[in-house]
């Protein structure tokens, strides 16, 4: 399908396992990802969830390359980046942007807002596309200006999706950037990412924990567990007709605030 | 009809700049029950269970008020007569259990060093105590998992060797800060059914501070919202999701992610909200100025 940005086929991923590795020999192989087929087709917000280690993280840092995958095709845009070098990724990594769960360790605390939007751009802070991105995270152009450590984390948060924005990338990959915020700011970059995926047609992978959060924003939704996908579906279908067991689990376990409900 | 843990008009600040954290707080806890603490970073949720557990950081100075736990006005004794108090009556349960258990020792003398330093326990009754309780919350193989590090242990067990702990001494209150943030929500959900069938069969009054409403609906029978370090609305859960009272309350429950409503779920606080807000608090402090 040409219309995808992101094919991916039979995707694998093991590390040396350290702690079982002999005092001679190589380490047995630990499997994070286990032969994992998908496709992303362009202007779509993909879910990704699962539990603690089932390996949403590491999929979503091999589909931008920090992770090199070691079998398996990954076609970004028709090409295969499996493995491709860090000289040959380059010209590609302006199209491909992250948003990072904490956004007081992911911003440099000794550059203004201004800065930290520009660099990635190599743009003067004067720059229009500075003061663009900005609006668009709806934060005034006088925060330009300003520190990391003068931000509220969700305001940070905004940051960290102007700076992405501002590249016009070609896909986005956020992975649990409302986890670390309070209830109120969460609801907000929630509603602004709903908002830019709109005007922007953005092509996000949004990796969280927490289903309530992907229905709201999400297309699709992929279900990890152990590293294998469990479940594939369209949101909708997916939170009215979950198929898979492990799917089912997860919805029963979030507390729906209504002491009404069963759990 | 006074509650086993009373607090009464409690207001704390920071002893260097005089900032206000507690704004005349009340709470009323009987026995056996199970209080919600809820609001955002900062509110003064955690403040309040470490005001009552004599664990406040050095910098924070409490103003005025009671904590009354059992009836004994705990800021009027003197510390070593409070360490032993609340030792003998009250426990917390953490919110991570990996840096709330010491790496380099055993499980075992973990649960027990408290039972023997602090209540005068001999150390074989002890022991048998926490392999009781350790049994209690579903461990297997209590007698090896005494021996174990906790770095041998998933975070979901490190969470029950601390509700055990927290348990083992019998005590009246237990405050838990946050218990289950650090986990996955299947887990979450174990750990919230456990807790809730000790506190019932222990009738162990519980202060639940937490951020997730939801949480609050399933395991609490009343609850305070906190904003600012004051008590915004105190009511019991029924009557909070039915219809909060306070427009705070009414915002803070329409920001909470519903996925069976996803619409209706996940709405910003309006700004005006957190104005009336700020404006209420600054009212009340300004009338506390005055009278004091």
């Amino acid at each position: 399908m040409a219309d995808s940005i992101f094919q991916v086929s039979d995707l694998r991923v093991d590390v040396p396992d350290m702690t079982r590795k002999p005092l001679f020999g190589a380490a047995p192989r630990l499997e994070i990802l286990k032969g994992i087929s998908f496709e992303i087709p362009r202007g779509a917000v993909l879910g990704i969830v699962g539990g603690s280690g089932s390996g949403k993280t590491t999929l979503g840092r091999t589909l931008v390359r920090l992770v090199e995958p070691n079998a398996g095709r990954l076609l970004f845009d028709g090409r295969d980046i499996a493995h491709l070098s860090d000289a040959g990724m380059r010209p590609l990594r302006p199209r491909i942007q992250m948003i990072f769960q904490d956004p007081m360790s992911s911003l440099n605390p000794r550059l203004t807002v201004g800065r930290t939007i520009a660099a990635p751009l190599g743009a003067k802070v004067s720059d229009a596309r500075v003061k663009a991105a900005l609006e668009q995270v709806g934060l005034p152009a006088d925060f330009a200006g300003r520190y990391p450590h003068e931000l509220s984390g969700g305001q940070r948060q905004r940051v960290g999706i102007a700076r992405a924005i501002a590249m016009r990338p070609d896909f986005i990959l956020a992975d649990e950037i409302v986890s670390g915020l309070d209830v109120s700011s969460q609801a907000q970059v929630l509603m602004l990412l709903e908002q830019l995926v709109a005007d922007l047609g953005l092509t996000l992978v949004f990796i969280s924990h927490d289903l309530s959060v992907i229905r709201r924003l999400c297309s699709r939704v992929i279900v990890l567990r152990a590293g294998e996908i469990v479940e594939d579906a369209a949101t909708a279908d997916l939170f009215e007709r979950p198929r898979h067991a492990y799917t089912r689990e997860l919805l029963d376990a979030i507390p729906i605030p209504d002491p009404s409900v069963r759990w | 009809m006074s509650g086993f843990l009373e607090i009464r008009g409690l207001s704390a600040r920071l002893a260097g700049t005089g900032q206000r954290l507690l704004r005349a707080v009340d709470i009323s806890l009987p026995a056996g029950s199970v209080r919600g603490l809820v609001g955002e970073s900062g509110a003064g949720k955690s403040m309040i269970g470490k005001a009552v557990l004599g664990v406040l950081p050095k910098a924070v100075e409490i103003v005025e008020g009671e904590i009354l736990l059992d009836g004994q006005d705990l800021l009027k004794v003197p510390p070593a007569e409070r360490r032993r108090l609340i030792g003998a009556k009250a426990a917390l349960i953490p919110q991570d259990p990996l840096t709330a258990l010491n790496p380099s020792r055993r499980i075992g003398p973990q649960i027990t060093d408290r039972l023997v330093d602090i209540l005068g326990w001999e150390k074989a009754r002890a022991a048998s105590r926490a392999l009781e309780v350790l049994a209690e919350v579903s461990i297997p193989e209590p007698e090896r998992v005494m021996r174990l590090y906790p770095h041998e242990l998933s975070g979901g067990m490190r969470q029950r060797i601390l509700i055990a702990s927290a348990f083992a001494a019998e005590p009246k209150l237990i405050v838990a800060d946050e218990p289950t943030t650090a986990l996955d929500v299947t887990v979450q959900k174990q750990i919230l059914k456990l807790i809730s069938a000790l506190q019932a069969r222990h009738g162990t009054a519980l202060l639940f501070v937490t951020h997730d409403l939801g949480v609050v609906s399933k395991v609490c029978d009343t609850l305070s919202v906190l904003y600012a370090g004051k008590v915004v609305e105190d009511t019991t859960v029924e009557r909070f999701f039915a219809a909060p009272q306070h427009p705070y309350s009414r915002a803070l429950l329409a920001a909470t992610p519903r996925h069976t409503d996803p619409a209706a779920s996940l709405q910003p606080v309006p700004q005006a909200v957190i104005d009336a807000a700020m404006a209420e608090i600054a009212a009340a402090d300004a009338a506390w100025s005055a009278h004091g």
